[in-house]
């Protein structure tokens, strides 16, 4: 392009800008990020990266196949891709085979964003829409927890990542339960301090509270985040197992348990904030979360299922567009009956 | 010319004017009882059976039957055949049957046919109204095959109850639930209209480079 | 609605003849159909009862329909509709082996319909048939598919009850192996047999004295090859 000369340069309304763009935000998520892919690589070596990589593989190639040639450029520059198969694949256990962290970025990108007109169409966040696809689809590969790799060493790779397209782990993979699956049909508590650390079963990148604490503090401290959102979460989380706890301390969880437990810190920060799927105003951010917390625990406590966050933040999801109509401020100067 | 007439209201249904991919009706059955190759053709076959039956009669009929009372006695006609499709699976195929359960009598509320006695049966004469029933019920069974084929191939591993992948395949559950009937629904119909899309691109581009050269 | 004005209206007299012998002509043909499916019908339901009946009752050839009318079990051709029903096995010499007792109640998706068979000689639940179920395939569906679960059914106490463990933790006969990630399925089984058992087991006659074997087994005599 000409370099266009800075005097004539005609701009029109809004006059201030701001340095965030999208991709900016994007990177800047992949970047919090980082805290936690890293202690998954410590947690379970190198097939941890491996399956990211696979998912994220997915997310990128229909995001390059979906994308006509005028967009193809823009849609693979802003990394979002990247991040919904980085997302995504935090979510994932450990063993799965690569070609379902594949598959589940393909359907991530395909069917929760593509389908509804690309960024910022979309009504549930991709990378959550392509792991209830996964869960619903595989439900035994989706919830076979290994432990993670230890001695073995960082190189040691999970049978069951090896899998062929298609085919299901031949090996039979040693399965353990997560914290919240111990909780609930077992009645076994795991202790706090493994919950923060991470030395516990489960996704890629729930297991370890305060990697994704880092990244979250991160993205608040670059304006990328609506901290009401976490904070609302959180907050509901915690009221409602303490008053849960009141009732009957032996068998709900501790508010802390609840917190640190299962993906909830995941979803929290970064799903449920997707700017995209989640309200925009700072009211509709409150009751979102409100909504979510609640969900999350009423799944989690009443439902047949050890972890409900994926499903709250979908079922919220949904909820966006209506709540953001009834939060919409007053318009300045008119009445307040008024829409 | 005739001869051509007649090919042309059987072509029709099965592709052009399918009443899955271009009408978008029998929706009900066409999501509930694909989960499997052998459940899909049964239910097209029965619905196949009723179609032609029901439009043969209808046309025959056609200068008796009041138009006051037509729909009441479309019915009538229909649901015959429903009843008798319903009886000879029941005695023939049960395990079938059950399967398919209460979706070989709700055949009767299939849009589709009553449509077609509607809109064609009972207008045109015998012959092109078994024609055109024909053409419409293969459409639905090729619709319906191809819809139970792909939720059985990657929800089993399997065709008609014949495995194509050996004993270590894993089977994609969501396919043989209910939404995965929604999900290849819509992934069929995604790819019919975008083929339609680029076939009338590529007729409007062979129509103009025509008319440039002459 | 002009084209058809032209044509002379139809007297009312006509659309309700067109309309009877429409129907009369559709009614003649149903039951033409239902008469000659019928037999094939009934045969095709007393040959799928039948066999679930041998396959919960090891050794048993013979059988026969029972319900439980004015406090006692008694041997009836043709249960009313509605009542509950329950099938008295004998084996080849006509002695009594056991009860296959149907049962039904809520699974993880939909209702589980299933048949087990018990010998009250050893308080015994000695097999177990799943009739209808709609559990999540890959899943739900081991109550049936998974030939481990359904081999806990051959001999199983039911005193004090039926209890579902986890997988690997069984210690007494009156325990099952649970299946690992669909425990709801398989303690759903073992509820539904603990519940009919309760209701039935008060109405069982003394061991020894159960109902003797009738000659007229009219369930199952049409399925006879």
């Amino acid at each position: 392009m000409k370099k266009r000369d800075p005097d004539l340069l005609l701009f029109h309304a809004p006059l201030l800008r701001q340095g965030m763009t999208t991709p900016s935000a994007m990177r800047d998520v992949v970047w919090a990020l980082m805290p936690a892919t890293a202690a998954s690589m410590w947690f379970f070596g190198i097939s941890a990266v491996l399956v990211l990589s696979s998912c994220i593989a997915g997310a990128v190639l229909a995001e390059w196949l979906f994308a006509t040639k005028e967009t193809r450029g823009e849609s693979l520059r802003d990394s979002s891709g990247i991040v919904t198969g980085l997302l995504l694949g935090l979510t994932l256990p450990p063993g799965l085979p690569l070609w379902m962290g594949f598959l589940g970025g393909f359907v991530g990108i395909a069917l929760g964003k593509v389908i509804w007109g690309g960024l910022g169409h979309n009504l549930f966040n991709p990378a959550l829409l392509g792991r209830a696809f996964l869960q619903a689809t595989f439900p035994i590969a989706m919830t076979t927890w290994v432990p993670a790799t230890g001695e073995a060493g960082f190189f040691a790779v999970y049978p069951g990542n090896l899998a062929l397209p298609f085919m299901q782990v031949s090996v039979d993979a040693m399965s353990s339960a997560t914290p919240l699956g111990l909780m609930k049909f077992e009645q076994v508590v795991t202790p706090l301090s493994d919950l923060a650390f991470g030395k516990i079963n489960g996704s890629l990148g729930e297991t370890s509270g305060v990697a994704l604490l880092l990244g979250g503090v991160y993205l608040w401290l670059r304006r990328d985040l609506d901290w009401r959102i976490p904070v609302s979460i959180l907050a509901t989380v915690i009221l409602f197992s303490a008053c849960l706890g009141l009732f009957d301390a032996e068998r709900f969880p501790t508010p802390w348990f609840s917190v640190f437990s299962g993906g909830l810190l995941l979803g929290a920060i970064y799903m449920a904030t997707d700017p995209v799927t989640s309200p925009v105003t700072p009211r509709g951010a409150w009751i979102f979360g409100i909504g979510v917390g609640v969900l999350v625990m009423l799944i989690r406590v009443f439902g047949g299922l050890p972890e409900g966050v994926m499903y709250a933040i979908l079922l919220m999801n949904s909820a966006t567009p209506l709540i953001d109509r009834y939060t919409q401020p007053r318009v300045f100067g008119r009445g307040a009956e008024s829409p | 010319m005739k001869q051509n007439v007649s090919r042309e209201e059987f072509l029709k249904g099965i592709w052009r004017d399918n009443p899955v991919f271009a009408q978008v009706l029998g929706m009900c059955p066409m999501l509930a009882v694909t989960n499997s190759a052998i459940n899909a053709v049964a239910m097209g076959m029965a619905t196949f059976f009723v179609l032609v039956g029901s439009s043969f009669l209808v046309s025959t009929f056609r200068h008796v039957i009041p138009k006051q009372v037509r729909i009441s006695c479309f019915i009538i006609i229909i649901a015959t055949f429903v009843t008798i499709a319903d009886y000879t699976l029941l005695a023939l195929v049960p395990g079938v049957h059950k399967e398919l359960g209460a979706f070989i009598p709700l055949i009767v509320a299939n849009c589709l046919i009553l449509g077609r006695q509607e809109a064609f049966a009972s207008r045109y004469p015998t012959k092109l109204a078994v024609m055109d029933a024909m053409g419409m019920a293969s459409g639905f069974l090729l619709a319906l095959f191809s819809l139970g084929a792909v939720r059985e191939i990657l929800g089993d591993g399997a065709l008609f109850g014949f495995k194509l992948f050996g004993e270590n395949f894993e089977p994609w559950v969501i396919m043989i639930l209910p939404p995965g009937g929604f999900l290849t629904l819509g992934v069929i119909l995604l790819f019919f209209n975008w083929f339609k899309t680029k076939k009338d691109e590529f007729l409007e581009d062979v129509a103009a480079a025509q008319r440039s050269e002459g | 609605m002009n084209a058809t004005a032209n044509t002379a209206n139809p007297s009312s007299l006509r659309l309700v003849l067109t309309l009877a012998i429409a129907g009369l002509l559709s009614g003649i043909a149903i039951i033409g159909i239902y008469e000659t499916t019928l037999p094939t019908i009934t045969a095709n339901k007393a040959r799928e009862l039948r066999e679930a009946v041998l396959k919960v009752l090891p050794g048993v050839t013979q059988m026969q329909a029972l319900v439980y009318r004015d406090g006692e079990l008694v041997v009836v051709a043709s249960p009313d509709k509605d009542e509950p029903v329950i099938y008295g096995g004998h084996d080849d010499q006509g002695a009594f082996v056991g009860y296959a007792v149907p049962a039904a109640g809520p699974g993880f998706q939909d209702t589980i319909a299933l048949l087990y068979g018990y010998r009250p000689g050893d308080r015994q639940v000695v097999g177990m048939e799943i009739l209808e179920s709609r559990e999540t395939p890959g899943l739900g569906d081991k109550i049936y598919k998974d030939a481990d679960f359904v081999a806990e059914f051959s001999a199983l106490l039911v005193d004090p009850e039926i209890v579902a463990v986890k997988k690997g933790t069984k210690t007494g006969d009156n325990q099952v192996d649970a299946i690992t990630g669909a425990t709801i399925s398989a303690k759903a089984v073992v509820r539904i047999i603990n519940e009919a058992h309760t209701e039935w087991s008060t109405r069982y006659p003394a061991p020894g004295s159960e109902p003797d074997l009738m000659d007229t087994e009219v369930e199952s005599s049409e399925a006879q090859p």
